[in-house]
């Protein structure tokens, strides 16, 4: 309760509250964080979460759009290594997600932003952690610099 | 005057490879000049930026545009070629994607003068002079275009009816296009005229690329000796082709070269930098952190590798950085 109204009292004296898009697998983190719900178990509320269907669904092209148009944050939860409902997704989501970083890094995201979390179903405990950190530490950080340098057209992400 | 139709090459923040590749036209470059009328192509002729102006409006063709919007000349005369033109044509990568002046955009104007102007190893600059937009000597004003912090594709300051894709564009493509534009059968405006398909359809090596591949880590060019045959993923090269468009002939390929990425993405693709790491980074083999972090310690530098040819086009555009203002 502590921390919900901590959140509640920051964002009423205008101070930064980062917006964190979470990309949810459908067969474990999202079911983790509807554990947490149903636990009753309180969270910071920054983060607007996507369900997917696997971790490995979760496109680049998705992150980055997200940083684009304003995320200060983006968070991937996916079932543990070797528990994948395809088999494979969680360990491509993996490789992407460290090769994604070390490429955002380069264009100036803080390594903070981008974070990748193994989530099984019965850790909705571990839902409320990992986002309250991640709340934590990005909102230490301030909003992601978003010098939007050109009026970009508004072109929807689709993913062959 | 004759009535063929009036044509325009222009360049922008280019190498002139993409002239190259009209002059690559060898003999068919006579049967163009014979069908069309060139009102503007400073790299061969002397056509000045009045003749241009003093023609009506729309009175040009079709003007193919290369290189990059780097700084205000350039913007100034991409928006006179678009009122003058019928179509205005993004004529090779850098006008498609920014190209590789684009890399730019991982610093700023200011950033770039420091470097090029005080930071070089070949620069004895002490009083620390930097280009200026204007500057007054001995009573007389001279100019320079202004330089933008931000380096834009073509489509990000006008309106653009064609891509045509690579660095540079080949012959082939060029005299394609040309020839669609004689005869009017068009595509759709914002087209890429090139086939919508990946490099690896038509890879000569297509055969040998195995149903599944496994990356311990990728090798770069020099490190390895290169088998004429064999795919090139299947030689642990980071080859680009099955992110790529293809139509290019597989030029690099055939060179024994992996592909860069100069086509660009195709038609289903938003940003090509993403969706080619994704396809590379997938190949690897590692399952495990450590591991997997290891692996992409052989990728050094993901942005040049993966956007050498499209970061303006990218979803994220440039670098973040605290003070990008993108005026002069």
């Amino acid at each position: 309760m502590s921390e919900l109204t901590q959140v509640a009292s920051a964002s009423d004296a205008g101070k930064f509250e980062p917006k964190i898009v979470a990309f949810f697998c459908n067969w474990c983190t999202y079911l983790a964080a509807d554990l947490a719900g149903t636990s009753r178990m309180k969270y910071a509320p920054n983060t607007r979460v996507i369900r997917v269907m696997c971790s490995g669904r979760v496109d680049p092209q998705f992150i980055l759009e997200a940083f684009a148009k304003g995320a200060d944050g983006v968070l991937i939860g996916g079932c543990h290594p070797g528990d994948c409902h395809y088999q494979e997704g969680n360990y491509k989501a993996l490789r992407r997600f460290y090769l994604l970083k070390k490429m955002v890094k380069e264009m100036g995201i803080e390594d903070e932003r981008l974070r990748l979390e193994w989530i099984s179903a019965a850790e909705g405990d571990r839902v409320r952690t990992v986002i309250n950190d991640m709340v934590a530490k990005v909102r230490a950080l301030g909003p992601l610099k978003s010098t939007q340098p050109v009026e970009m057209v508004a072109e929807e992400v689709t993913a062959a | 005057m004759s009535e063929k139709p009036k044509v325009a090459f222009y360049w922008c923040a280019s190498c002139g490879g993409c002239e190259e590749a009209v002059v690559d036209l060898a003999e068919s470059i006579l049967d163009v000049a014979g069908a069309i009328d060139i009102v503007l192509w400073p790299v061969a002729l002397d056509f000045k930026y009045k003749d241009v102006k003093a023609l009506a409006d729309g009175a040009i063709v079709a003007t193919f545009l290369n290189g990059a919007i780097r700084n205000t000349e350039q913007e100034e005369m991409a928006h006179l070629l678009r009122r003058k033109s019928q179509y205005l044509i993004a004529f090779g990568a850098c006008a498609q994607l920014g190209g590789i002046p684009g890399l730019a955009n991982l610093w700023d104007r200011k950033s770039i003068f420091q470097r090029v102007y005080s930071e070089g190893p070949t620069t004895l600059n002490p009083a620390s002079v930097l280009p200026e937009t204007s500057h007054k000597d001995n009573g007389r004003t001279v100019t320079l275009p202004g330089f933008h912090d931000t380096v834009k594709t073509l489509e990000q300051v006008v309106d653009v009816d064609y891509f045509v894709p690579g660095c540079p564009p080949t012959p082939d493509l060029l005299k394609q296009a040309v020839g669609a534009l004689l005869s009017g059968q068009l595509p759709p405006k914002g087209s890429v005229l090139a086939p919508d398909r990946a490099l690896c359809d038509e890879c000569p090596r297509k055969d040998t690329k195995p149903e599944k591949l496994s990356i311990e880590e990728f090798k770069r060019p020099h490190q390895v000796l290169i088998d004429h045959e064999k795919c090139l993923l299947a030689q642990d090269l980071l080859c680009m082709g099955p992110a790529t468009r293809g139509s290019c002939g597989a030029l690099c390929i055939q060179g024994n070269m992996p592909c860069t990425g100069c086509f660009g993405p195709t038609s289903r693709v938003r940003d090509f930098g993403a969706k080619a790491l994704s396809a590379m980074a997938s190949l690897v083999a590692a399952r495990d952190d450590d591991a997997v972090v290891k692996a992409m310690e052989s990728i050094p530098d993901p942005v040049g590798t993966f956007y050498r040819y499209s970061l303006p086009a990218s979803l994220l555009v440039r670098k973040r950085t605290e003070e990008t203002s993108d005026v002069r």
